[in-house]
């Protein structure tokens, strides 16, 4: 089989302007993958279908990388007045400092590849959405490969990735009423536990707080649980 | 009785062109459109699934799976606790096999880690993996006649060996059904020599078992009408429709992952990949009638080879280990088609992303285009020919 970046140099030649990023895997699978920039993401499937023979898209499935905040150390250099026998003076002084960055997350939509006619395999795609809250929209490869039609529709049921051009985009596993996306890292179970008829310890004490909320909130604390039909 | 637009064509229509869709069917206009919901507990489903079915006559002309009724999050339960943790609940998924479902999320992982697997455990996961094969492929079969109408006997043929083979898991691992029985780097515990005495005169008797069922069924009359020419794929639409299995190996595609990949030891033993035709409801079973001699090849080779040694590398940790950052896709042949285990490692206890790739899941992709144009009553036959387990399918 072709290594990745074989593939990759023959996707940019098919494809002029895809962008195509090798993600290395540091595991000793050695299973690399490329990411792809979402905009030309259908041509290039189309001629990794059709072009490199990878017939048979085997697993699609959703990764959730939540907002990561990250807190450095960063060395400052500045100048102190000092008073020092009845006299201003200025000194140099470095002090090590916290400073907090938000690194922004996003949600990502991975596609295990093989050929079924070559026997060769895994090549592994993966596409980024912007944000995982307004902007979480990527093209749809169903039209390429109709197996990723129900997995598709599974991510956006979990994860709530967008898949623009998908013939029937609607929740797989979960109801239809129901609001959130609960594979996202971020996800908090209801509290209301129609499931646990006769709570107890701790689970005692969250049913009556979500039972004193409920009281005051009325029908729209319900409608928060995401279980409203 | 409803208009004959359904909702769902609103939404598809014929704005996509170009993707294997299922064709869209216009009702003939006698007597008008009939939808029906078959299930969450029509008989035939084996668990609870919906399929919405319009009707034109006895003739079907949409349907539409709806799932999740048995979806407990087992992929989000996986992330909260250690690898081994979610050992258990691999059982759990298809349950008619669930060996075959520790072994592929054992392979995922060992692919992760770089575990070692010693030879003596790799034969007892063939053995373990090729009975499970046959419970299954036996009891499929089963179902599948018991749905065509005939009542208790073939089943209870199958799952008199069925019941032999479970004896075999209880006495190893402990348990009929839930067996937990492989670890990261090997299987839990040995075999011991009358187990494996046991299990050759068990393998011994399958040959005569499968002549008995074959020949019971093979040239029935009712079950040839019933079955032939029914529920045709087309190998290109299985292929792109990412179906696998004895379901696509039934429409006549070459591709069975022993062979592929040979992950474990396939590589050392001798068996063939029946193909089938037609790739219509008889060819399915058929396949998985031939599917039961070349699992009993296999078996008795390895039984035959089996070395003495240890069953899991002394050096392998199987609990509390960290695996390096990064991710590995494994995947097996599993009865129903591949099963695969993707995991993502951010170098913690617990995986970072766990994803199972169910094979009942997505050979049911294809199941509207199957049924389209067929009568009513060979849904259930078609439905009945992919072979599920509701559990793999919702997780």
């Amino acid at each position: 089989m072709k290594t990745v970046e074989e593939i990759k140099a023959a996707i940019e030649a098919a494809v002029p302007d895809a962008r195509v990023e090798i993600v290395a895997n540091p595991s000793v699978s050695g299973q690399h993958s490329l990411r792809l920039t979402p905009s030309r993401a259908i041509e290039v499937a189309t001629f990794l279908r059709d072009g490199l023979k990878f017939d048979y898209l085997s697993n699609v499935t959703g990764v959730d990388w939540p907002d990561k905040e990250i807190a450095e150390k960063v060395k400052v250099t500045r100048e102190v007045t000092k008073v020092e026998d009845g006299v201003e003076q200025t000194a140099q002084e470095t002090v090590e400092e916290t400073r907090k960055r938000v690194e922004p997350g996003c949600l990502e939509a991975v596609y295990h590849l093989y050929s079924m006619s070559l026997k060769q395999g895994p090549l592994v795609l993966r596409m980024r959405t912007l944000n995982r809250t307004d902007q979480a929209e990527l093209p749809s490869l169903t039209p390429v490969w109709r197996s990723a039609e129900f997995q598709e529709r599974e991510i956006w049921d979990l994860y709530g990735i967008v898949f623009s051009g998908h013939p029937d985009l609607r929740r797989l596993l979960m109801w239809d009423g129901f609001k959130d996306h609960p594979m996202r890292r971020d996800y908090v179970e209801p509290d209301d536990f129609e499931y646990e008829p006769t709570a107890h310890d701790d689970v005692l004490k969250r049913a009556e707080a979500h039972r004193a909320a409920h009281a005051t909130a009325g029908a729209a604390g319900h409608e928060a649980t995401g279980g409203e039909q | 009785m409803t208009d004959a637009k359904l909702e769902f064509d609103a939404a598809v229509g014929a704005k996509q062109e170009g993707w294997n869709r299922p064709p869209v069917m216009e009702p003939s206009g006698e007597g008008g459109v009939l939808e029906l919901a078959m299930g969450p507990h029509h008989p035939s489903t084996h668990g609870v699934f919906r399929m919405d079915v319009a009707l034109d006559g006895e003739r079907v002309i949409r349907l539409k799976p709806v799932f999740g009724y048995l979806h407990r999050n087992h992929e989000k339960l996986a992330e909260g606790m250690s690898y081994l943790g979610s050992m258990p609940f691999t059982d759990r998924l298809d349950y008619i096999c669930s060996l075959t479902n520790n072994w592929a999320y054992a392979l995922a992982v060992e692919k992760l880690t770089g575990q070692e697997v010693p030879e003596r455990a790799e034969y007892l996961r063939v053995i373990l993996g090729e009975l499970t094969r046959v419970v299954n492929h036996a009891s499929s079969i089963g179902f599948l006649i018991q749905e065509m109408g005939a009542s208790g006997t073939p089943l209870m043929y199958a799952f008199r060996e069925r019941e032999k083979i479970l004896d075999l898991f209880e006495a190893l691992t402990g348990a009929r059904m839930m067996c937990n029985y492989m670890r990261f780097g090997g299987c839990r515990v040995d075999a011991s020599a009358a187990w494996l005495e046991a299990t050759r005169k068990v393998v011994a008797g399958l040959p005569g078992f499968v002549d008995e069922f074959e020949q019971l069924l093979r040239s029935n009359e009712i079950l040839m009408a019933r079955c032939q020419g029914v529920g045709i794929l087309r190998p290109d639409l299985a292929v792109n429709a990412g179906v696998t299995g004895p379901l696509l190996r039934a429409s006549g595609v070459n591709y069975d992952i022993r062979k592929v990949d040979g992950y474990g030891i396939y590589n050392r033993f001798k068996f063939r990949v029946p193909l089938g035709d037609h790739g219509d409801v008889y060819d399915r079973f058929m396949i998985r009638m031939l599917e039961l001699r070349e699992s009993i090849k296999i078996l008795e080779q390895a039984l035959k080879e089996i070395p003495v040694g240890p069953v899991m590398d002394a050096k392998a940790k199987i609990r509390g280990f960290r695996p390096k950052a990064g991710e590995a896709y494994g995947r097996i042949e599993a009865p129903k088609g591949e099963l695969g285990f993707y995991l993502i490692s951010d170098g913690g206890p617990n995986p970072y992303r766990y994803r199972v790739r169910p094979p009942s899941l997505i050979n049911l992709t294809i199941l509207e285009d199957m049924c389209l144009g067929q009568n009513v009553a060979d849904v259930v036959l078609i439905f009945g020919s992919v072979d599920i387990v509701l559990g793999e399918v919702d997780r």
